[in-house]
C-alpha cells in the first residue's frame, strides 16, 4: 500500500475515476494547465485533454450553474471552487437550484455532481482564504456535505461522491493537503456517504469532530490516555446527512461529549449535534455537552498571533477534554 | 412568408399553438378570478416569439430552458393542455413538479424541457451547461434558454453568454423583450436600447427580431440553430414584443403603463395578425380556422375538467425526492 498525502490521494482518485468513467469532467479556474493553485488537478489535463479538464472563466455562478446543466445532460461534472470563501457567488445555484432540482421536478431530474473546494485556516490566508463554510450547506436538504479527515477517507469518500446521484459538496482542508499522510490502497473502494467513523474507542468521554481537527483530537486523546482519561473520537465524515445513530451511540456510551470544529461556534454543526444528543440521549449524559469551535468573529485574521488565536489546536482540545472529564 | 422549411402544415401548426396558448391563458385568468387557481402568469402577447422560436428546434430532442412566461413555448414543445392545467391547479399528476412549484415553473423531462426556478437568469447558465455536455458528448443537441429583458441585468446572464462564447457552445439565448420587468421599464433596466447589443461584447451575433411575427422569429432562430449545430457557437436573439396583461394575476399594470400604450400594441396582437395572414394568403380556409378554433375550445374545456377532477397530492409524499430514491 502506498503512503500518500491527503492531496495526492484526492488527485489519484480523480485520475482513477476519470479513467473508469468517461462522463467525468473537471472544470474551474486554473484547474487545467496550472493543475489548480494547490496542484490537486496537476497532470490531469495532460492525460484527459482540454475537453475533460477545462480552464473555465472566473465566474463561480457559471461554474456551478453550467455543471448543473452538464449533469442533467449526461455528464458527471466535478467543478472546483478555488477557495471555499469564493463559493458565495454560486450560493443561489447550489442552494436554490442544485439542491432543489430533484424535489421541484418531483424526481424527474437529478444533479449528480461533486463540487470540490479547499477550505479552512492556519495557512496565513486571512479573511478570504481561510473560512469554514460547511454550516451554510449543512442546513440545506438536497445537498450532501462531505469532509474527509485522512488520505484513506479522502479517496473512498470522493469515489462515493462521484458515484452519488445527488449534488455533493466535498470540502478539503487546505492545511491537510500536505501535512496529512497515510496509507491508501491502489484499488478502488467506496466509503458510504452519511456514515461516521469511530477513529478511536474510549470509555470516559467522546470527542465528535470532522476534517482536520480529527487529527488534533486523536493527538489530544493520546495525551489524555497517559493521564488516565480514555477518549473516544468520532469522525463525522459527512455533516449532511449526519450519522445520528453513531452520534447517539457514542454519547450514550461515555456520557460526556465534546464537539469540535474550526467553523464558527454559533449555528455551526456542533449546535445540531448537540441538539440531537439533548433530544435523544439526555438521560445518558453525565455532564453538559461542550463545544469547542472557531470564535464568533467574521473571519480568520492574517497576523500570526491573531490567526493562532482563532484556530482550534491540539492543546485547546486537550484542555477542553480534560476539563470536561473532571465534571 | 415563403420560408424554405415553413410548409403550410407547419404554419397552421404554429397558429394552432399560439391560439391554444391564448385560449388556455384566458381560461386560467377566469379560474383565477373564480378563486379556483391561486395565481396565473401569462404568455398573453408573447405567443409569436415563443412558438416561432421552438418550431426551429428539433422539438423534444433539443433542450429548452424556459422561464415563467413560456406557456405557448412549452405547448408547442409537446406539453399537453391537460398537463398545463394539472400544473396550474397543483394536482398530484402535474408532470412539471408534482404540485410542488407555483404555476408556470415548467419542466417536462420526456420533452427535454428543463425544470425552472423563480430567480431569473439562473436558466441561462443551465442551458449553457446542457450545451457544454452536448458538445462533449457530440449528441447533436442544441439548448435554448429564454428570458425577459429584466433578467439581463443579472450576473448569470452575462456569465452564461461569456462562458458559452468562449467555449463555442451550441446554445441560443432568446430574450423576449416586452419592455417591462413587472413595473420597471427597460430604460431603467439598461442604459442601451437593445438587449441584442450585448452580444458583441461577448463575441457572438446579436439579432433583433419582431417578436410579434412568428415567421420572422422562426427564421432567425433557424439560423441560430444551424450556426450552433455547425459548431460556431451561441447566438443572442432579442424578440421585441409586449404583454397585454399584468405581470401576474396579483399585479395591476394600470399603475405603471397607460391604457393607450396597451391599446396601441394590441393592434399588433400576434394571434390576430397571424390568423389574418393565414386567411389572406389562403393557407387556411375560414372553415378550417373555425374547426381548429372549436378543437381548441374543446381541448381547453377537457383540460380544465380533467385537472379539476384529478387528485391532489397525498401529504405523505411531502418528504419524497429530496435525494435519489
Amino acid at each position: 500500500m502506498a503512503v500518500m498525502s491527503y492531496l495526492e490521494a484526492i488527485r489519484e482518485t480523480l485520475r482513477q475515476e476519470m479513467r473508469r468513467d468517461s462522463r467525468i469532467i473537471i472544470y474551474g479556474e486554473d484547474v487545467g494547465v496550472r493543475g489548480g493553485v494547490f496542484r490537486v488537478t496537476e497532470g490531469l489535463q495532460k492525460e484527459f485533454g482540454e475537453e475533460r479538464v477545462i480552464d473555465s472563466p472566473l465566474a463561480e455562478a457559471a461554474i456551478v450553474g453550467t455543471a448543473i446543466g452538464a449533469a442533467v445532460n449526461g455528464l458527471r461534472p466535478i467543478p472546483e471552487i478555488q477557495f471555499a470563501d469564493f463559493i458565495f457567488p454560486a450560493m443561489n445555484q447550489i442552494i436554490q437550484e442544485a439542491a432543489r432540482i430533484r424535489y421541484r421536478s418531483n424526481g424527474a431530474f437529478g444533479v449528480p455532481m461533486v463540487i470540490r473546494a479547499p477550505f479552512g485556516g492556519g495557512v496565513h490566508g486571512a479573511l478570504y482564504h481561510s473560512q469554514s463554510v460547511e454550516a451554510f450547506f449543512a442546513h440545506v436538504p438536497g445537498l450532501k456535505v462531505v469532509i474527509p479527515s485522512t488520505p484513506y477517507d479522502a479517496k473512498g469518500l470522493l469515489a462515493a461522491a462521484i458515484e452519488d446521484e445527488d449534488p455533493v459538496l466535498y470540502f478539503e482542508h487546505k492545511a491537510a493537503y500536505r501535512s496529512l499522510k497515510g496509507e491508501v490502497p491502489e484499488e478502488r473502494y467506496l466509503i458510504p456517504i452519511g456514515k461516521a467513523d469511530l477513529k478511536r474507542t474510549g470509555k470516559d468521554l467522546s470527542i465528535i469532530t470532522y476534517g482536520l481537527t480529527v487529527t488534533y483530537a486523536l493527538k489530544a486523546a493520546e495525551t489524555l490516555e497517559q493521564e488516565g482519561i480514555s477518549v473516544e473520537v468520532l469522525d463525522l465524515r459527512t455533516i449532511r446527512p449526519l450519522d445520528v445513530e453513531m452520534i447517539l451511540d457514542t454519547a450514550k456510551k461515555t456520557g460526556k461529549v465534546l464537539i469540535v470544529h474550526e467553523d464558527n461556534l454559533t449555528g455551526g454543526v456542533g449546535g445540531e449535534v448537540s441538539a440531537l444528543i439533548a433530544e435523544h440521549a439526555l438521560f445518558y449524559l453525565d455532564a453538559p455537552i461542550r463545544r469547542l469551535a472557531g470564535p464568533d468573529v467574521p473571519a480568520m485574521p492574517y497576523s500570526p498571533p491573531l490567526e493562532h488565536a482563532f484556530m482550534v489546536t491540539t492543546d485547546k482540545i486537550t484542555e477542553a477534554a480534560r476539563d470536561l472529564a473532571k465534571f | 412568408m415563403a420560408s424554405i422549411n415553413l410548409t403550410p402544415e407547419l404554419l397552421k401548426e404554429m397558429y394552432y399553438y399560439m391560439a391554444l396558448s391564448r385560449a388556455l391563458d384566458d381560461r386560467m385568468w377566469i379560474l383565477n378570478r373564480q378563486g379556483r387557481a391561486p395565481v396565473v402568469y401569462s404568455a398573453n402577447g408573447h405567443e409569436a416569439a415563443q412558438v416561432g422560436s421552438v418550431m426551429a428546434l428539433n422539438r423534444g430532442e433539443d433542450w429548452i430552458v424556459p422561464y415563467y412566461r413560456d406557456l405557448a413555448m412549452v405547448l408547442a414543445y409537446g406539453e399537453t393542455p391537460r398537463e398545463v392545467m394539472l400544473h396550474l391547479l397543483g394536482r398530484a399528476d402535474d408532470p412539471n413538479s408534482g404540485g410542488r412549484q407555483m404555476p408556470a415553473h415548467w419542466g417536462l423531462k420526456r420533452r427535454h424541457i428543463f425544470t425552472t426556478g423563480s430567480v431569473v437568469a439562473t436558466q441561462d447558465v443551465h442551458a449553457t451547461g446542457l450545451a457544454l455536455a452536448s458538445k462533449i458528448l457530440k449528441d447533436g443537441r442544441v439548448a435554448m434558454a429564454s428570458f425577459g429583458e429584466g433578467s439581463t441585468s443579472q450576473g448569470e446572464f452575462h456569465e452564461a453568454l461569456n462562458f458559452a462564447a468562449v467555449h463555442k457552445l451550441p446554445v441560443i439565448f432568446l430574450n423576449e423583450n416586452n419592455g417591462y420587468a413587472i413595473s420597471v421599464p427597460a430604460r431603467k433596466q439598461m442604459a442601451i436600447m437593445d438587449v441584442a447589443a450585448r452580444a458583441q461584447g461577448y463575441g457572438m451575433p446579436g439579432v433583433i427580431v419582431d417578436g410579434n411575427d412568428p415567421v420572422k422569429v422562426y427564421e432567425v432562430t433557424a439560423e441560430a440553430v444551424e450556426r450552433a449545430r455547425r459548431g460556431e457557437g451561441p447566438t443572442l436573439i432579442e424578440a421585441k414584443t409586449y404583454r397585454f396583461v399584468p405581470h401576474s394575476s396579483d399585479d395591476d399594470d394600470r399603475a405603471y403603463r397607460s391604457r393607450e400604450e396597451v391599446a396601441e400594441w394590441k393592434k399588433r396582437d400576434p394571434v390576430i395578425t397571424f390568423e389574418k395572414r393565414l386567411l389572406d394568403e389562403k393557407i387556411m380556409t375560414p372553415d378550417e380556422l373555425k374547426a381548429m378554433q372549436q378543437r381548441i375550445k374543446d381541448e381547453v374545456n377537457d383540460a380544465t375538467d380533467f385537472a379539476e377532477k384529478a387528485p391532489l397530492p397525498d401529504p405523505s409524499t411531502l418528504g419524497r425526492y429530496v435525494y435519489a430514491e
